[in-house]
């Protein structure tokens, strides 16, 4: 809904009193940022000593702080990148059997599903790598990261994708039986692709979810980015600036997956309705 | 077992200790967000802008370099509190970017031809926001408002895992980090400590959605 609708059409003078408002409000912003800048300022926090080993190519440091942070952005992305494969094998696995298995079996799942998507994920990780030891299971950190990270998500990922083959055409899988499919080849050939590509902006977005996730590794100790960042800082005494770049790293990383999960959104949608709601969905992009 | 039972004030408490986390920063979010969310619908372009930034760096950042930058970062500009308030107020600026994008989305769902019908039939403006728009608009926020809270709550796990003395989290490593006692009975109890809160959320939650569904 637009707000337009709930007031009156602006005139020229309300045009200029919104364009007036317009330069105050941009003002105060402007003076709110200045102030926090000089307030950094004259806590000694924008010095080159501070900053420079981060931002500065020609600074000693750089080479092998970076060096230090790129290992820990590359822990990270492969705790990411096995939590995903994981729950995404495993999250398929507990839909389909929750679609079409018998009525207990279902129950038990379900079940599953439940308990699992109350827990924390950083319990579930904690869980992981206190508890495993104690029946002899000696992993690794980063597994004991990517089994909490998994059991957390690939329930999330289970839900997802059943959500994805519940909201198809029901005429789908009939005809596919009528043409003497059995209930495997239906599930696999007919309903799963149509269901992944559904949902594949919500898998996209959940992406986001895990690589966030993934910093909760300091808590085992698991040397993924933040921690290298936590080591730096010992070494640099410069907490404020490290962080800062550690989550513009992170912020450019997650908006860029969640413009992509749009686009795909928008692709798919533009693929099903043609061009009688092209109009429509152009809207609703333009007004995100 | 017995290490839950022999423990249970230990537990109890810090079943209090979450909940109370999360129930100042489920205020302050709230607060914050429903801000933001006005930022975001304002006719203003730099409030436009500065909701949307605002939502793009909380949503984006784990809520674990929020955190580590409360924690670690704000006393070097002097500004000192306790683990407890740090750990809070990060929780709640990061869940104010979730609790601003579901009102808007709310907001933004409320047909278009609703609010014009109303004008048609001689509301005028508080009228319809209030009459119309606003009912409708709340009860479709509801469910996604209420995953915000139960996610936030989730979340709050990771205040404690910074060391916020006695909630949930911080009862399981009291136990097996500094007692030795066996981790999977200990933890256990904690599993248990967050479902007794975040499933009957969920339940609730339900039940309320579907008090006020609105077809659509």
């Amino acid at each position: 809904m637009t707000t337009q609708v709930l007031y009156e059409e602006p005139g020229p003078k309300a045009k200029r009193r919104s364009l007036f408002s317009s330069v105050g409000v941009g003002v105060v912003i402007l003076a709110v940022l200045t102030w926090v800048l000089v307030t950094l300022g004259a806590q000694g926090q924008l010095t080159v000593e501070k900053w420079g080993p981060l931002i500065d190519p020609t600074n000693g440091t750089f080479g092998p702080l970076w060096n230090l942070l790129g290992q820990g952005l590359l822990n990270t992305l492969l705790a990411a990148a096995l939590a995903v494969v994981l729950s995404l094998v495993l999250g398929t696995i507990l839909a389909l059997s929750r679609v079409t298995a018998a009525r207990w079996y279902r129950w038990a799942v379900v079940g599953l599903i439940e308990l699992l998507r109350g827990v924390p994920v950083v319990i579930a990780i904690f869980f992981a790598s206190r508890v495993l030891p104690e029946f002899g299971v000696d992993l690794s950190l980063v597994w004991y990261l990517v089994i909490g990270l998994t059991a957390y998500n690939m329930v999330i990922i289970a839900e997802i994708v059943r959500a994805g083959i519940l909201a198809l055409p029901r005429g789908q899988a009939e005809a596919a039986y009528a043409v003497g499919m059995t209930r495997g080849q239906v599930l696999r050939t007919v309903l799963l692709p149509q269901a992944f590509r559904a949902m594949l902006p919500a898998l996209i977005s959940q992406l986001v979810v895990i690589l966030k996730d993934t910093s909760l590794g300091f808590i085992i100790g698991y040397e993924d980015f933040v921690r290298q960042g936590q080591i730096i800082i010992q070494n640099l005494g410069n907490p404020i600036q490290t962080y800062i770049v550690i989550a513009i790293v992170f912020i450019v990383l997650n908006y860029a997956l969640s413009r992509l999960a749009i686009w795909v959104e928008h692709r798919i949608s533009h693929g099903r309705k043609a061009a009688t709601d092209a109009t429509a969905v152009e809207k609703e992009v333009a007004g995100d | 077992m017995d290490v839950i039972v022999e423990n249970l004030p230990m537990y109890l408490d810090g079943v209090r200790v979450t909940l109370l986390i999360c129930l100042y920063a489920a205020v302050l979010a709230l607060v914050l967000g429903t801000l933001m969310a006005s930022f975001r619908v304002s006719p203003l372009p730099p409030l436009r802008g500065a909701g949307a930034s605002w939502v793009t760096i909380f949503r984006n950042c784990p809520l674990t370099v929020v955190l580590f930058f409360m924690a670690f970062g704000l006393p070097e500009i002097g500004l000192n509190g306790s683990y407890f308030w740090f750990g809070t107020v990060g929780l709640a600026l990061y869940t104010s970017a979730f609790v601003c994008e579901a009102l808007r989305s709310g907001i933004n769902a409320v047909p278009a031809g609703q609010a014009e019908a109303a004008r048609a039939v001689g509301l005028d403006f508080s009228q319809t926001l209030s009459l119309v728009v606003l009912p409708q608009a709340v009860r479709t926020v509801i469910p996604p408002l209420g995953n915000v809270y139960i996610a936030m709550i989730k979340n709050s796990a990771i205040v404690g895992a910074f060391g916020v003395g006695g909630d949930l989290f911080a009862v399981g490593t009291t136990l097996t980090s500094a007692r030795g006692e066996a981790a999977l009975p200990v933890l256990t109890g904690v599993v248990i400590g967050y479902l007794i809160i975040t499933i009957p959320a969920g339940l609730l939650l339900g039940v309320v959605e579907r008090k006020v569904a609105i077809a659509r």
